[in-house]
């Protein structure tokens, strides 16, 4: 019998593999929800509304500038709600709302949709939002609350970097010079300063953990970041493990080399080029870290590599298969 | 399921790079090939290779018989191309490939008696020349989906020390199960053709590979290895299941850990891969001399009702392969000519199946969906999947500009078309297609 119905034809393959740009917005927002978790209890409420006027802020950001833009909507791949959650994380936690405000429509419109949305922006937005924050309002995005100051009465106190750096400026390294700082366990778990979603080192993990477990990101680009910066610190520090351990876990080190150093379109493809990019992230934090004028290098590490991304990719696009490798004869062949 | 791998049991060199995790849908794993009742009418196509198209050599009105050579040429890429049903010449004209390509063909009515043609008789063979000669008069092309006539591989120069003979038995595209079968039904001929081949090539090795997915076709193939004496030095090996493992170059660096460098054949690297069914059909021709005019395929997918592996003629109509196996259970939305991953959406039911084709496939509606086209996010999945180490978004976005340069230079010709790109990208962007655009764009520019 033959068919009179018309067929539908296509290219191969015919088969595809369940993943969708949605579905890996999704996992990168689910891995964030601990941290959210975490931050509520230690800052209190206030984290949601921040979080909530950030989401909303990017997602109708995106869906009017696809619209001025006269191009297909995109909201639906839920990236802006990624955005808005990371640009909640790396505020304070008492940020005023308006800035925050100012700081979505800044990634979302100038960053990203200008650039082309999607896909296509030369920087992280969230990062580039933070450090265009940090430029514009020094002082809020300087104000950090104590942990658990909400229940009673909110405390700002400073942030543990500052300390961390004095103490390295000091030139003697010792077990007493940690004594105003938090203890460790307290770094580990967030009860200390910081921005909104940064501080709770054990939250981050799992997120990561979660990240790994979805395939959504290689350990890849985290593992060679936090790494060459922990072997500088190290070195640094004088060998000291406790002033290494604090460097890592206070600051954003963990957000940033978890969920931003991770962003797929600002970072390397291959294997290769992602571990350039993450020894290269950690010897710029810390370097900026150690002897820079500001306490954290995280956002300007990452931002600066970033930018790099094309030419550590065109140095490490990898030679097709089978390729023979050109030697240089010099006598005798290995 | 993966098997332990026994003593003696070689295991691959090197793992193939990248590739995707396929559903395999092996469905029809446990199904004896049968044979289809015989076609009312065949369309045998000129074009059943790759190379140059055969001409008719009979008109309307010859009667010709089951065997019988319908189109040949002198052109050394090609293979004859034999009547597959004894009957009667009604048309000698332009037919249609499952591509959509048009050919010249022939069109036979049978007589329904299936008359084996007089002339046939095993070859006799005394000489190397001679068994190239009747691989090439038998008129097989590989059988595992390719269609490169098999003796212009055959014929390689002695020079080129050809040192081992690889049997693919992989069978790494999802749903085809006629690989498998054929190592359980056909071992006696899979032997004899191992060994013809080995003699008349003088290969000193032999390995025959098969993914570690398949258990019963691993036994069936270790008793195969094992009637072979140890100077034979047939070795069986498994490999990881992986798709693309059984393209051509991934076998030979599996087997032997060589790379085919770009533009080069497994010739260059010493060795011979040959699918598992071509090799029993060279068994089982040289025993009988029956040439090329029915093969195994799998009719399978979610819109036929009683999926099968059959033997049919070649030049058999689509329609009536899936009328014998109890039609379409749903409403068809897209019909394949062999497998998911490199198989080819056919426009009509009324197209012959060649000598290439390796499997039927019928999906209806919800199964044939594709993903919708989204931005590229970079995820990179498809560079981590290509087993040939490209970047096919970085070729995607050459190809639109048309940088020639570039496109050759970052290696679009060492690009199969296996999919294993399209197939993981999160964006639904159909990169085989962005392949195919770039291969011509350089085409195009060469012709300049």
């Amino acid at each position: 019998m033959i068919l009179d119905k018309k067929l539908s034809v296509s290219a191969s393959p015919h088969d595809h593999s369940k993943d969708t740009v949605t579905r890996i917005m999704l996992d990168v927002v689910i891995a964030l929800v601990p941290s959210l978790i975490a931050a509520f209890f230690l800052f209190g409420p206030r984290t949601l509304i921040v979080s909530a006027v950030s989401v909303g802020t990017c997602v109708l950001a995106e869906y009017l500038s696809r619209i001025v833009m006269k191009r297909h909507q995109t909201i639906a791949d839920l990236s802006a709600v990624v955005t808005g959650l990371l640009i909640a994380f790396n505020v304070p936690t008492s940020m005023p709302l308006w800035m925050v405000v100012l700081g979505d429509i800044f990634a979302i419109v100038v960053v990203k949709q200008m650039f082309g949305g999607i896909g296509m922006n030369f920087v992280n937005p969230a990062l580039a939002t933070r450090i265009m924050l940090i430029a514009s309002f020094p002082t809020e995005m300087a104000k950090w609350n104590a942990p658990f100051s909400w229940k009673t009465e909110a405390t700002t106190t400073a942030s543990p970097l500052g300390e961390i750096k004095n103490i390295f400026r000091s030139g003697t390294i010792n077990d007493d010079s940690f004594a105003e700082l938090p203890s460790l366990m307290d770094m580990f778990l967030g009860k200390r300063a910081g921005s909104l979603g940064e501080v709770c080192a054990i939250a981050l993990i799992i997120g990561l953990i979660y990240l790994l477990a979805r395939r959504v990101i290689k350990i890849t680009i985290p593992l060679s970041y936090v790494g060459s910066f922990a072997v500088i610190m190290f070195i640094a520090g004088g060998f000291n493990l406790t002033f290494l351990a604090y460097q890592v876990l206070s600051g954003g080190l963990l957000l940033g080399a978890i969920f931003m150093a991770t962003d797929y379109t600002t970072s390397p493809i291959n294997f290769k080029g992602q571990v350039i990019f993450g020894i290269c992230c950690g010897i710029l934090t810390a370097l900026i870290r150690l002897f820079g004028n500001l306490p954290e290098g995280v956002s300007f590490a990452i931002i600066l590599m970033n930018i790099l991304v094309p030419h550590i990719e065109h140095l490490t696009t990898p030679k097709p298969f089978g390729t023979v490798k050109e030697k240089k004869k010099k006598g005798a062949e290995g | 399921m993966s098997l332990k791998r026994p003593e003696g049991v070689l295991k691959a060199v090197k793992q193939v790079r990248g590739g995707v995790h396929v559903s395999h849908h092996k469905n029809t794993a446990d199904m004896e090939v049968v044979r289809i009742t015989p076609p009312k009418k065949i369309v045998l196509p000129m074009q059943q290779h790759i190379g140059a198209p055969c001409e008719p050599t009979v008109k309307v009105g010859d009667i010709v018989s089951v065997g019988q050579v319908v189109g040949d040429t002198d052109k050394f890429v090609s293979a004859p191309i034999h009547s597959s049903v004894s009957g009667k010449v009604v048309a000698v004209g332009d037919v249609s490939l499952p591509s959509g390509v048009v050919t010249k063909g022939v069109t036979i009515e049978s007589d329904g008696e299936m008359t084996p043609y007089e002339g046939i008789k095993p070859p006799v063979i005394e000489t190397r020349e001679d068994f190239v000669k009747a691989v090439r008069a038998s008129g097989l092309v590989g059988l595992g989906g390719a269609g490169f006539p098999t003796h212009v591989k055959l014929a390689f120069p002695k020079e080129k020390n050809i040192d081992t003979l690889i049997i693919n038995a992989a069978e790494c595209e999802p749903y085809i199960t006629v690989d498998y079968r054929e190592c359980l039904e056909n071992s006696k001929n899979i032997i004899g053709g191992i060994q013809l081949l080995q003699k008349w090539l003088e290969i000193p090795n032999v390995i025959i590979a098969i993914e570690d997915n398949k258990p019963q076709a691993f036994k069936a193939l270790q008793k195969i290895a094992g009637e072979f004496k140890v100077k034979d030095n047939v070795k069986l090996m498994t490999l990881k299941s992986v798709y693309p493992q059984g393209a051509e170059k991934m076998m030979v660096q599996s087997a032997t850990g060589r790379r085919v460098p770009p533009g080069k054949l497994p010739a260059d690297v010493g060795c011979l891969v040959m699918n598992v069914a071509s090799a029993a059909f060279i068994g089982r021709y040289m025993r009988t001399g029956r040439p090329l005019v029915s093969r195994s395929m799998t009719v399978d997918g979610s819109a036929i009702a009683e999926p099968k592996n059959v033997r049919v003629p070649i030049g058999t109509s689509i329609s009536e392969i899936i009328d014998f196996c109890g039609g379409f259970k749903e409403e068809p939305e897209k019909i394949l000519s062999g497998g998911p991953m490199m198989g080819m959406a056919v426009f009509s039911t009324d197209v012959p199946m060649i000598k290439s084709n390796n499997a039927i496939l019928a999906f209806s509606k919800g199964d044939a969906a594709l993903k919708k086209e989204r931005d590229c996010i970079r995820c990179g999945r498809c560079s981590a999947a290509c087993p040939m180490s490209l970047m096919p978004t970085l070729i995607e976005r050459y190809a639109k500009i048309g940088d020639v340069e570039r496109l050759n230079k970052i290696g679009i010709n060492v690009c199969m078309e296996c999919g294993s790109c399209a197939y993981s990208c999160p964006a639904g962007k159909p990169l085989v297609q962005y392949m195919r655009l770039a291969k011509s764009v350089v085409r195009e520019a060469a012709k300049k």
